[in-house]
Formats: structure tokens, sequence, C-alpha cells
């Protein structure tokens, strides 16, 4: 009898916090829907309270952050957090039909919520012609110390490199017919001992 | 203010259908090119150049010059 009635009265707390548990969570759910209509920021300072030590401090970098990024079209949030009132009100006619927007207020609710259009993000910057100079500079230094080092680090060139020396290669090469075909060889006249015109 | 819906679909489709028709075209053009501009030209120059070839009278000339090392200039 003990037993049945211990059994019936754990069925029966069972129940009840099953019941209070659907209704928490349906209440929290509400909640956080609510106050996510009244701004985004405000979820993160108002339910954080943390073993009963009081709210923790969030930092901006924390949050969720607005950027313009060509491959994440919808940022997290809207660009301007604090609406005048004449947004808030334009923010309150959108709620309405669309159709009656005019397309001055389109064009202002969109910059409520984003900063720059794809248009004006995607466009380049004059940051090539930084570039080409700087490349033209470098290669200019470079070219002065590779003077210097012509002049002050190497040594003499080797004696192949004399005219008289060059001239008895040439011959040497022409006497054996080096490319007679359509190469060296062949831009020789032999019979007048001269280059072809 | 409504603007029309772009292509969302078949557009790796259409990209190919375009170029590699070209790509075909201009690669031809340019194996064509280079066997009628280089290639045969040269078979015709070491044709032409084989025909009026006088081996020993070449082989005399290089010998006089000095460039043989099995056999001397003649009369030396």
């Amino acid at each position: 009898m003990d037993n049945r009635a211990r059994g019936y009265n754990i069925t029966l707390q069972l129940h009840k916090d099953l019941h209070i548990l659907t209704i928490l969570t349906a209440f929290l759910m509400l909640a956080t829907r609510a106050l996510s209509l009244v701004g985004k920021r405000a979820i993160s300072t108002s339910i954080c309270v943390r073993g009963g030590h009081g709210v923790a401090k969030v930092d901006d970098y924390a949050l969720p952050a607005y950027f313009d990024r060509r491959e994440n079209p919808l940022p997290d949030v809207q660009f301007v957090t604090e609406l005048s009132a004449v947004q808030k009100s334009l923010k309150e006619k959108e709620k309405g039909s669309w159709a009656t927007l005019s397309n001055e207020e389109k064009i202002a609710l969109y910059r409520i919520s984003f900063k720059q259009s794809f248009a004006e993000m995607n466009e380049g910057t004059k940051e090539w012609k930084s570039v080409i100079a700087g490349m033209f500079f470098f290669i200019g230094m470079t070219g002065l110390v590779v003077l210097w080092q012509r002049k002050f680090v190497y040594g003499p060139v080797p004696p192949t490199f004399e005219s008289e020396w060059k001239e008895k290669e040439v011959q040497r090469m022409l006497d054996m017919r080096i490319n007679p075909v359509e190469g060296f060889s062949a831009k020789w006249d032999y019979e007048n001992k001269e280059w072809k015109k | 203010m409504s603007l029309a819906k772009p292509a969302m679909r078949g557009l790796l489709g259409k990209r190919l259908r375009f170029h590699l028709p070209i790509a075909f075209a201009l690669s031809l053009v340019a194996a064509a090119a280079f066997k009628y501009g280089v290639t045969e030209p040269r078979k015709q120059a070491y044709a032409d150049f084989y025909k009026q070839y006088d081996t020993t009278k070449e082989f005399n000339n290089m010998r006089d010059a000095g460039v043989f090392e099995s056999v001397r200039p003649t009369g030396e």
C-alpha cells in the first residue's frame, strides 16, 4: 500500500515537473523572441546572470559584428544600431504593406540595414599605383647594387672576351661550317669572304 | 524597381559551350600556323641545301682551313 502510494506520488511529481518544464521552455522562447525584436545586443547583457555573481561584462569584439563582405551578404546585425525618431517611424511603416513605401524610403531602409551596397564594396582601390611604383623603385635599387658589384666585387673577365680572340673564334666556326643550312655559316658568303647582304 | 531574376543555373555549361569551340579552333589555327610557317619552310630549306651539296668540295675546303685532326691540309 505504501509502495504503491509512493510510486503514485513519484509519478505525480514527475508529471508536475514535466508540466513546469514545458511551461518554462515556452516562456523562455517567447522571452528571447520578444527580446530579439527589441535589440539584439540587449540579450547578452540582460540574461547573463552567472551563478549568482551578477552580470558578466561582454566586450564588443565578442558580440555579433557587422561587416561588408561579398561572400557573407546578410550580416548578423544591421548597420545602424541606435535608430533616430525618423528611422524608428520608418521601421514601423515597414511593418505594413511595402507598396506604400516610396523609393527614397526603401533606400533609407536599406541604408539602415547595410553600410555599403555591393557595387560600393566591390569597387577597386588605387593601390595598384603604389604597387607598381614600389616595384620600379626596388628594381632600380637592385640595378645600382648590381653595378656596384660588377665594379668592386667581381674580378676581370677571361681573355676569351677580347676582340682578337673573338675574331679567331668566328673564323674557326665558319671553317667548321657551324649551322650551314639556316644558322651561323648560312649567313656567310664563302665566295666573296664577307657576310651575306 | 523590380529587376529580372538573374540566371541561377547552367552557368558553367553556358561558359563551356561558348569557350570550348573557340579554344579548339584557336588551337588548330596555332598548330597549322606553326606547321606551315616554321616546319615546312625548314624542311624545304634543308632539302634545297643538300640538293646542291658537293661533299668532296666542302671536305677539301674544311681540310685546308685546318679544322680536322685526322687529316692535315693539302700540301703539308
